[in-house]
């Protein structure tokens, strides 16, 4: 894996989002400015294991990696890329310890 | 001394939601009956009224941004061309606006939005229309095709706006109402309402097709298309929600139309 085992980081969503699985793709609205974003599948099963305590090298090797047919280098790189995408709409919280106190979001399908 | 203002008023019913206006106009009174003809609601009892003041025209244009905001329950819709005010809890509000019908209409509009992003419900920016006892929108930007579509409507077809569609939660379903808001056909809707069947996202094409359009980008889609002036983030959040809700329950095709009757052959 691509991770850095000295400092683990940690993802989860932000409470200033709406979010909902439409089919198998993730449509999300900040709430700040109602940008729109839509996660594709892989994007989704990261979004959606990001609790805050779970670290992202797990979420990859866990969700990712379990669920999807890719090389765990691969998949933790894209990853990251994600991470830093969404982090910098602000739809992502990224830390190097735990986040506490983000609010779940509604996410199943009806 | 007393002085005392007449009160002329007329009520508006949209979707099922009577609004009373009042004003010492009578003559503004006139043209909001011609403007509204067919949502007019003499004897319903009203869900909200406003006390409109006609003011001088001030030259600010109704393409200026609006500003809807609420404080402590209470609402502030602000553009160039009229001021308001709103209580729900209460029911009542006050307008200022100069004496054109388009601030009345704004207002009218944004009121009702807010009303409807707290039942589920949303404004679309859609031409809909009623056939065989089912609603059918017909959504897309300026130029996408609403009014074309809207004009090339057989007989049998009732319809509900050619711009701005009207949709409720209805039991596990939707319903379209007729709006009087009118795009460039400049024709005031039907006042009929129907369970909705399907939306349509228009594209001008050399071909009549219609092909499924998977739910996440029909949801981004239709957000782009719901029609919302507040920033309260609750209330965005709905709105956000109620769009999601309707695609997950009622199917969005892509419609591409050569502009002839034809296409209203594969609305049905």
């Amino acid at each position: 894996m691509g991770a850095d085992p000295v400092s683990p980081k940690y993802i989860a969503r932000s409470p200033a989002i709406a979010a909902r699985k439409l089919g198998e793709e993730m449509v999300i609205m900040s709430a700040a400015d109602s940008t729109l974003f839509t996660l594709n599948e892989v994007a989704t099963v990261i979004w959606q294991a990001a609790d805050g305590s779970t670290p992202l090298s797990e979420i990859v090797e866990n969700k990712v990696c379990g669920e999807f047919e890719v090389e765990p280098e691969v998949a933790y790189r894209d990853a990251e890329g994600l991470v830093k995408e969404l982090a910098g709409h602000g739809i992502l919280l990224v830390s190097d310890q735990p986040i506490a106190g983000t609010a779940p979001q509604r996410q199943e399908n009806p | 001394m007393t002085v005392t203002t007449a009160d002329h008023q007329v009520a508006i019913e949209i979707g099922g939601v009577p609004i009373r206006l009042h004003t010492s106009d009578p003559g503004f009174v006139q043209m909001l009956e011609d403007r509204y003809a067919g949502f007019l609601s003499p004897s319903a009892h009203p869900q909200f009224e406003f006390d409109v003041d006609l003011v001088a025209p001030t030259g600010t244009s109704p393409d200026d941004d609006v500003d809807v905001r609420v404080d402590h329950g209470r609402w502030f819709l602000r553009r160039g061309d009229f001021h308001a005010e709103w209580d729900p809890e209460s029911g009542r509000g006050r307008v200022r606006h100069s004496p054109s019908p388009y601030a009345i209409d704004s207002v009218l509009r944004i009121v009702h939005t807010i009303l409807l992003a707290k039942q589920g419900g949303f404004l679309l920016h859609s031409a809909s229309a009623v056939r065989g006892g089912r609603a059918f929108l017909f959504s897309g930007l300026s130029g996408a095709g609403k009014t074309t579509i809207s004009r090339l409507a057989p007989a049998d077809v009732a319809l509900l706006t050619d711009e701005v569609s009207y949709v409720r939660r209805d039991g596990g379903g939707y319903r379209a109402f007729g709006t009087p808001f009118a795009g460039e056909l400049a024709r005031v809707g039907e006042n009929v309402s129907a369970p909705i069947a399907a939306v349509y996202l228009l594209a001008k094409g050399r071909e009549n097709r219609m092909d499924p359009v998977a739910p996440a980008e029909a949801g981004q889609r239709l957000l782009r298309n719901v029609l919302f002036f507040a920033q309260e983030p609750d209330l965005v959040k709905r709105v956000f929600e109620a769009a999601c809700e309707f695609v997950a329950r009622v199917p969005v095709y892509r419609l591409t139309f050569f502009p002839d009757g034809r296409v209203w052959e594969l609305i049905r």
